[in-house]
C-alpha cells in the first residue's frame, strides 16, 4: 500500500519537475515557435548561478543566514537567465523568426558553446550545492511513507510560477500585448505594439523560467555543463503533447509524461519505461497531431 | 495547401541556408577556438607532412585521447591533467632517450567514432609513440581495432568490466578480480546475502552484474533485483520505492556519471542513510563525491585500488604535487593515478628497450614493477593488465575516502576470470 501510494507521489513529483523545465519553452517554443535548443542550457545556466549566489553566502554572510541562500537565488536566477535570454534574442533568435530550421541549428550552436563556456569556467566536474537545511528531510505520513521536503517544495514553486505566468500572459497588459503580437503579428503591428520590443520580453521571460527551473534543480540533480542536455528531450515531448501556445496544454502534458514515465518504469524498468513513454506519445501524435489542447485562431492557420 | 506551404517552406530554407551555414561554421570555429585554448593546441601536426619515422625527430610524440567536451569530459578532463603532469615530470628530470616528450591531446568528445578518428590521425599522420586515452568501454572498444590494425599501442587507466586483453594495450585500471569480485566477496561476508543489483544501462553496469549474479549463486547471495537506468537519468524516485520494497542487505551501485549525482541526492532525501541501507559503489571516487555532496553520501561504501587517502611516502609526493599544479581543492582519484602511473610506466619500458618501437616496448614492460602511490604495481606479462591491491573504503564527511578494508599485497589481474570455479560460462 505505501508502496502505491508514494509512487504515485513521485508521479506528481516527477510530472512537477517536468512542468518546471518546461514551463520556459511552452512560452519560447509554444508562443514564440522558437525552437529553442539551448533551453536546457539555460536551466544550466540558472543551475550555476544558485551555485555561485551559495558560495557568496558561503564566505559574506553570517553562518546563521546561510539557508536562505536559497530564498535569494531563485529571483538572481530568474534576473540572470533572463538577462542572457535578451541577449540571446537580441542578437542571433531575432534574426531568424519563422525560420524554425536556422533557429534550430543557431541555438543548438549557441548551447554547445554555453556548454564549453560552462566548462571552462567552473571546470568539467560536477559542482555541489548544498541544499538548505530547511528543505532537508521530509513529512512522515505513517509508517515509512516519508514525503521529501523538496519535492513538495518544488510543486510550491510549479504551481506558483504557473499562476504567475498566468496571471502576467491573460491578466496584464503586457500579457495581452504578448499573445496578440503571438497570435497575429501584423495586426499588432498596424495597432501600434512594438513587436520588437515584446519579443525580446517574451523570450527573456522564457528564458527566465528556465533560470528558476535549473534552480529548484540543483535540489535534486546533479550541476554540471552537461545538465541541460538530460532535461531538452522531456521538455521538448511535453509542450509537444501538451500542444503549443497554452499553458494549460504544458500542465497536461507534463502530468500525462510524469506520470506515465514514473507508472511504467514501475512496472518495467527504467529503459523499457522510456519507451513506453515514447511510444505512447508518438502513436497520441499521430492520432492527434497538435496535442492535447490547440488555439482556434487565424493567424495560426496558416 | 500544403503544396504551397511546402513551397513557402523550401524558399524560405533556401534563403535562410546561407545563414545558417555561416552560423555552423562560426559556433564550430569559436567551439574550437574553446577547445585549443584549453588543451594548448598542438594539433598543427595533422597535415602528414612528417615523413620521420617516430624516433627522428628531437622529441618522442605521444598522443593523448581523453574527451575534453560532452557529457564524459566531467571524468576525463581530470586524467589528462594526471598525465600532463607525468610527461611534464619526466621531461624536467631530463626527458626519455635524451628527447623531450611531446604530448599531442586530441579531444575525443565524448563521441565513440571520433575516437576512432582522432586514434587514427595520432598513430598515421602524428605516428605518436603510444597512446594514454579513453575512459568509457565503448570508446576503448571503438579505438581498439585501430590499435591493432596499425599496431599501435594504448594505455587504458580505468576499471573496467574485463573480458579483454588486446596486445596492444595496456591496462592499468582494475580487471573485475581487483574491484568488482572482491567487494562482493566482502560484502557478502559483513553486510548481507540479499543484493540489489543497480547499473546505468550499457556494457559496463551489464558485464560487471553478469559477472556478479554468477558470483552470488556460487558463494550462497541472493539477487533481489536487477535495475538498469539510461545514462543521465535524473530521477531515481521509483529505483529508491523499488529498494524500499525489496528490502535488500546491499544495494550494488555500478551507476555512471551524472546518475549518482540524483540517486545520493534523492536516497537521503527519502530518509534512507547509510546506517539502514549499505550501498557500495564501483564508479564513485573522490572526484565524483565532490558533485554529489559529501554530505549525501557519507558511510556509503565505495571499492577502488587507490584512495587520496592511501599512506605511502609515493602518494603524499604525488597529492602534493597535484594539488600544487591544478589547485589546492582538487582531488585525487584511482583512475587520475592510474592515468599518472602508466605514463611513468611506459616511461620506464621506453628506457628498458632503449628505443620507442612498440613490439619492444611491448616485450620490455612485461614483469615491470613500479613504485605507484597505491604500492608496488607489477605488469602482468599474460594479459597487460596490472597487479594491484584492492581496497573498500568509506566515504567521510569531509568527501574523502577511509580505508577499511584491503588486500595484503597485490592481486594478479584475471581479466577473464580463468581462476574462479563459477566464472567459467562468462567468458564465452
Amino acid at each position: 500500500m505505501e508502496t502505491y501510494v508514494l509512487q504515485i507521489f513521485n508521479g506528481i513529483s516527477v510530472s512537477s519537475i517536468l512542468m518546471l523545465a518546461a514551463l520556459g519553452l511552452a512560452i519560447t517554443f509554444g508562443l514564440m515557435k522558437i525552437i529553442n535548443m539551448a533551453h536546457g542550457e539555460l536551466i544550466m545556466i540558472g543551475a550555476y548561478v544558485t551555485f555561485v549566489t551559495q558560495n557568496i553566502f558561503m564566505s559574506y554572510v553570517d553562518k546563521s543566514f546561510f539557508d536562505i541562500y536559497f530564498i535569494f537565488a531563485l529571483p538572481v536566477a530568474f534576473v540572470v537567465t533572463a538577462f542572457v535570454g535578451y541577449l540571446l534574442e537580441i542578437t542571433i533568435v531575432r534574426h531568424l523568426y519563422g525560420r524554425p530550421l536556422d533557429s534550430l541549428l543557431a541555438t543548438w550552436g549557441v548551447s554547445l558553446v554555453l556548454q564549453q563556456l560552462a566548462r571552462n569556467i567552473f571546470g568539467a566536474p560536477n559542482v555541489d550545492v548544498k541544499s538548505p537545511k530547511w528543505l532537508d528531510g521530509g513529512i512522515l505520513i505513517w509508517g515509512n511513507l516519508q514525503l521529501p521536503y523538496k519535492r513538495l517544495f518544488i510543486m510550491l514553486l510549479v504551481a506558483l510560477c504557473i499562476f504567475a505566468v498566468y496571471y502576467f500572459l491573460y491578466k496584464t497588459t503586457s500579457g495581452r500585448r504578448i499573445r496578440a503580437v503571438m497570435q497575429n503579428r501584423s495586426m499588432a503591428q498596424s495597432l501600434g505594439i512594438n513587436t520588437r520590443k515584446v519579443d525580446a520580453m517574451t523570450f527573456a521571460i522564457g528564458s527566465g523560467l528556465a533560470g528558476i527551473a535549473g534552480c529548484a534543480l540543483t535540489l535534486l540533480g546533479s550541476i554540471g555543463p552537461t545538465l541541460g542536455t538530460n532535461y531538452i528531450v522531456d521538455t521538448f515531448m511535453v509542450v509537444v503533447l501538451g500542444g503549443v501556445g497554452r499553458i494549460i496544454g504544458t500542465v497536461a502534458g507534463a502530468g500525462a509524461i510524469g506520470l506515465g514515465n514514473t507508472t511504467f518504469e514501475f512496472l518495467t524498468n527504467a529503459s523499457l519505461g522510456k519507451v513506453l513513454v515514447f511510444l505512447v506519445v508518438i502513436l497520441f501524435l499521430q492520432w492527434k497531431p497538435q496535442g492535447f489542447f490547440t488555439i482556434n485562431s487565424r493567424a495560426l492557420d496558416e | 495547401m500544403f503544396i504551397e506551404m511546402k513551397m513557402q517552406f523550401t524558399r524560405k530554407f533556401s534563403k535562410g541556408i546561407a545563414v545558417t551555414v555561416a552560423l555552423v561554421l562560426a559556433v564550430s570555429m569559436l567551439l574550437a577556438g574553446c577547445g585549443t585554448a584549453k588543451t594548448g593546441g598542438s594539433n598543427e601536426a595533422n597535415s602528414g607532412t612528417q615523413t620521420a619515422a617516430t624516433d627522428a625527430g628531437d622529441t618522442i610524440k605521444v598522443g593523448i585521447l581523453h574527451s575534453l567536451s560532452g557529457t564524459m569530459a566531467i571524468s576525463e578532463v581530470s586524467v589528462k591533467d594526471a598525465e600532463m603532469m607525468a610527461i611534464e615530470e619526466i621531461n624536467a628530470s631530463g626527458g626519455l632517450l635524451g628527447k623531450k616528450i611531446e604530448p599531442i591531446i586530441e579531444d575525443g568528445a565524448s563521441d565513440w567514432p571520433k575516437f576512432a578518428e582522432k586514434a587514427k590521425k595520432l598513430l598515421q599522420n602524428d605516428k605518436v609513440a603510444t597512446v594514454f586515452g579513453c575512459w568509457t568501454s565503448a570508446s576503448r572498444k571503438a579505438v581498439l581495432p585501430v590499435f591493432e590494425a596499425n599496431n599501435g599501442l594504448l594505455w587504458y587507466p580505468v576499471q573496467y568490466e574485463g573480458m579483454e586483453a588486446s596486445p596492444n594495450i595496456f591496462y592499468t585500471g582494475a580487471a573485475p578480480n581487483q574491484q568488482i569480485v572482491p567487494a562482493v566477496e566482502w560484502l557478502l561476508q559483513n553486510k548481507g546475502k540479499k543484493f540489489f543489483l543497480l547499473g546505468s544501462d550499457y556494457v559496463f553496469p551489464r558485464t560487471a552484474n553478469k559477472i556478479i549474479k554468477a558470483q552470488l549463486k556460487a558463494m550462497g547471495g541472493e539477487l533481489i533485483a536487477e535495475e538498469y537506468t539510461p545514462l543521465g537519468h535524473t530521477d531515481y524516485s521509483t529505483i529508491i520505492n523499488k529498494i524500499k520494497a525489496a528490502k535488500p542487505d546491499v544495494v550494488f551501485n555500478t551507476l555512471n556519471g551524472d546518475s549518482n549525482v540524483a540517486f545520493f541526492k534523492q536516497l537521503k532525501d527519502a530518509g534512507i542513510t547509510s546506517k539502514d541501507l549499505t550501498t557500495c559503489s564501483v564508479s564513485v571516487a573522490e572526484e565524483e563525491i565532490r558533485g554529489i555532496g559529501a554530505e549525501n553520501m557519507k558511510g556509503h561504501l565505495v571499492s577502488w585500488n587507490y584512495y587520496q587517502t592511501t599512506d605511502t611516502p609515493e602518494n603524499k609526493e604525488f597529492v602534493k604535487k597535484y594539488k600544487e599544479k591544478y589547485g589546492q581543492n582538487r582531488v585525487t582519484a584511482d583512475p587520475i593515478e592510474a592515468a599518472y602511473i602508466q605514463v611513468h610506466l611506459w616511461a620506464e619500458a621506453v628506457k628498458k628497450a632503449g628505443t620507442t618501437d612498440v613490439d619492444k616496448v611491448r616485450e620490455a614492460a612485461k614483469g615491470l614493477e613500479y613504485r605507484a602511490p597505491e604500492g608496488l604495481v607489477k605488469i602482468e606479462a599474460e594479459n597487460q593488465h596490472l597487479w594491484k591491491p584492492v581496497r573498500i573504503g568509506e566515504v567521510q564527511e569531509d568527501g574523502l575516502i577511509k580505508e577499511i578494508w584491503s588486500t595484503k599485497e597485490a592481486v594478479k589481474p584475471d581479466p577473464y576470470l580463468k581462476s574462479y570455479a563459477w566464472a567459467k560460462d562468462l567468458s564465452n
